[in-house]
């Protein structure tokens, strides 16, 4: 409705962004671009600016970079109050508010949540308390991990062999540590890139040293009278003496703080619509709360329309985007979060990286390259379409994978002249785990309901 | 200088690790790996990277801190001063 009320709200209405990081940080500067010059809060639980946290587990682990050093590039000036290192506690939806840990309200117009996810701790709190215990995800954290791994430890054991579980164990060795990766898949990166892939990335860690244990789980952690990390005893018997423990098991979102707001907020992030418009619990879009990065998820039209929760550097910026151009529209001038997923990762001197949604897979083909090389790309199947890629140190090839993807061309692909190595011949069975049998979270969750999906239970409000 | 490489974008061709090398850098044959909070003298090595970069992944920020921090300042005016870079 054109009441000049969307004019109002851009000259003088009052915004608060939940969540100062990647996404956060650039909705904010979107908001400033498209002449937003009402006010502008940004909350964060963390006392720092808005940093990057990718080089946390690579350039940081390795002494490369300093974690402190961070600090997001700016694109612009945002003019904004930042209340920095109080999180958020709460929303009241009828009255805009939002309830600050030191008891400050903040009233909004149009609130953008985006406070992201945190890292899955140890589930028995006093051992994932011990010395030599570490998470990864926050710069406090990259920094602490890099100070245990620059002291020489005799021993490094990495819980969980996902993207992160994997670099750290990546950084351990090119430091020349000794180090044991437990994972409770078959395989390394399974629960991301299925089992042929998985496979792969077994080789790489047993080639470069890394003494993988796949299909056991660690049940305990053992500390010395002093309350340091001693050993680790895992599902097989065995015990891993160990100095540093890093518990790399994927990542919870940080939604408690909705509880009982009233918003379609819970363990598996915000629901909201393509227009990154938060749902409230009845399923009832809202007018004036987005959700944008890691917490959001959202339905994605070239995914059968899936919910879609994707930890992933790049969707935080395109969702920011997005939902930053949406709350400053009509609603004819909206625009859909469409972006295809994409992720990287850099381990073993390997350069990884994947579009679409390699879980949604149900085979794979090695299009071009060798397994056996580790340069290749491959392409996932489902239904007869191709629905993702991968390639290892084979990135040049993704983006015309990807605008395959997009316009949903066949699975097998019928392009039979670009490589005719003998991996390439014919699909293979994806093999991809249960979802809940790796230590390691996918990156990309598929987070719609199912009938065959048995992991959520429907808990009605008091 | 703060500095973020988007590396979906990437694809490896390396310009910056030959133009700016003492901030860039290859990790294997592809992967990139770069000092998020270059020093200020890098600066003109880095901006050639930022323009050299054939995907434009790299963006720039550079602080009035770094401007103090400059030795010539004179050199700023026709490099586009303060957030030169792309997307």
């Amino acid at each position: 409705m054109r009441d000049g009320s969307l004019e109002h709200l851009k000259r003088e209405g009052r915004i608060v962004v939940v969540g100062a990081s990647l996404a956060g940080l650039r909705a904010a500067e979107t908001m400033r671009e498209k002449g937003f010059a009402g006010s502008l809060t940004m909350i964060g639980d963390e006392p720092y600016e808005p940093y990057d946290r990718p080089p946390l587990s690579k350039q940081v682990l390795l002494g490369n970079a300093v974690a402190d050093h961070t600090a997001l590039p700016r694109r612009r000036a945002i003019d904004a109050d930042w209340r920095l290192g109080v999180p958020a506690t709460g929303l009241d939806m009828a009255a805009r508010r939002v309830r600050l840990g030191n008891g400050d309200e903040v009233e909004y117009d149009r609130l953008l949540i985006a406070t992201g996810v945190r890292a899955r701790p140890w589930p028995n709190a006093e051992e994932g308390a011990l010395q030599g215990v570490f998470v990864l995800r926050t710069r406090d954290d990259g920094e602490g991990l890099q100070r245990a791994l620059a002291a020489g430890p005799r021993r490094v054991l990495v819980i969980g062999a996902g993207f992160t579980g994997s670099e750290i164990a990546s950084a351990c060795r090119e430091r020349g540590l000794d180090v044991t990766v437990a994972e409770r898949g078959e395989a390394p990166l399974v629960g991301a890139l299925g089992g042929v892939i998985g496979e792969v990335a077994a080789g790489m860690h047993r080639e470069n040293g890394v003494d993988l244990r796949t299909g056991v789980m660690v049940t305990s952690l053992e500390s010395d009278p002093s309350g340091r990390v001693r050993a680790a005893h895992l599902s097989d018997g065995s015990t891993v003496e160990a100095e540093v423990v890093v518990v790399s098991l994927g990542a919870q979102r940080n939604t408690e703080w909705l509880a009982g707001s009233g918003l379609g907020a819970g363990p598996r992030g915000i629901a909201c619509d393509a227009g990154c418009r938060a749902f409230d619990v009845r399923g009832i879009v809202t007018d004036d709360i987005y959700v944008a990065g890691d917490v959001a998820r959202s339905p994605h039209a070239l995914f059968g329309y899936q919910f879609l929760s994707l930890e992933h550097w790049g969707n935080a910026v395109a969702q920011a985007d997005t939902a930053a151009h949406n709350m400053l529209s009509e609603s004819t001038d909206r625009r859909p979060h469409l972006w295809v997923p994409a992720f990287w990762s850099s381990q073993f001197g390997v350069n990884i990286k994947s579009v679409g949604v390699p879980p949604m897979g149900t085979e794979i083909m090695i299009t071009q390259g060798s397994l056996a090389e580790r340069r290749f790309a491959a392409v996932y199947g489902y239904q007869g379409r191709m629905i993702a890629a991968v390639t290892f140190d084979n990135c040049r090839w993704l983006p015309f994978y990807e605008q395959q993807i997009e316009s949903t061309a066949p699975f097998p692909p019928p392009f039979s002249t670009v490589d005719r190595r003998s991996d390439g011949i014919k699909p293979l069975p994806a093999d991809f785990p249960d979802p809940s049998v790796p230590t390691h979270g996918p990156t990309i969750t598929l987070s719609g309901y199912s009938p065959a999906d048995r992991k959520m239970t429907f808990t009605p409000g008091r | 200088m703060r500095l973020v490489v988007d590396l979906n974008r990437c694809q490896g061709y390396a310009q910056c690790a030959f133009l700016a090398p003492d901030v860039f850098a290859m990790h294997g044959d592809e992967s990139l790996l770069y000092n998020p909070n270059a020093d200020p003298e890098q600066r003109e090595d880095v901006l050639r990277a930022v323009a050299a970069c054939p995907v434009q992944a790299i963006l720039l920020e550079i602080t009035d801190e770094d401007m103090a921090k400059m030795a010539a300042p004179q050199a700023v005016a026709g490099a586009g001063s303060a957030s030169g870079g792309a997307r």
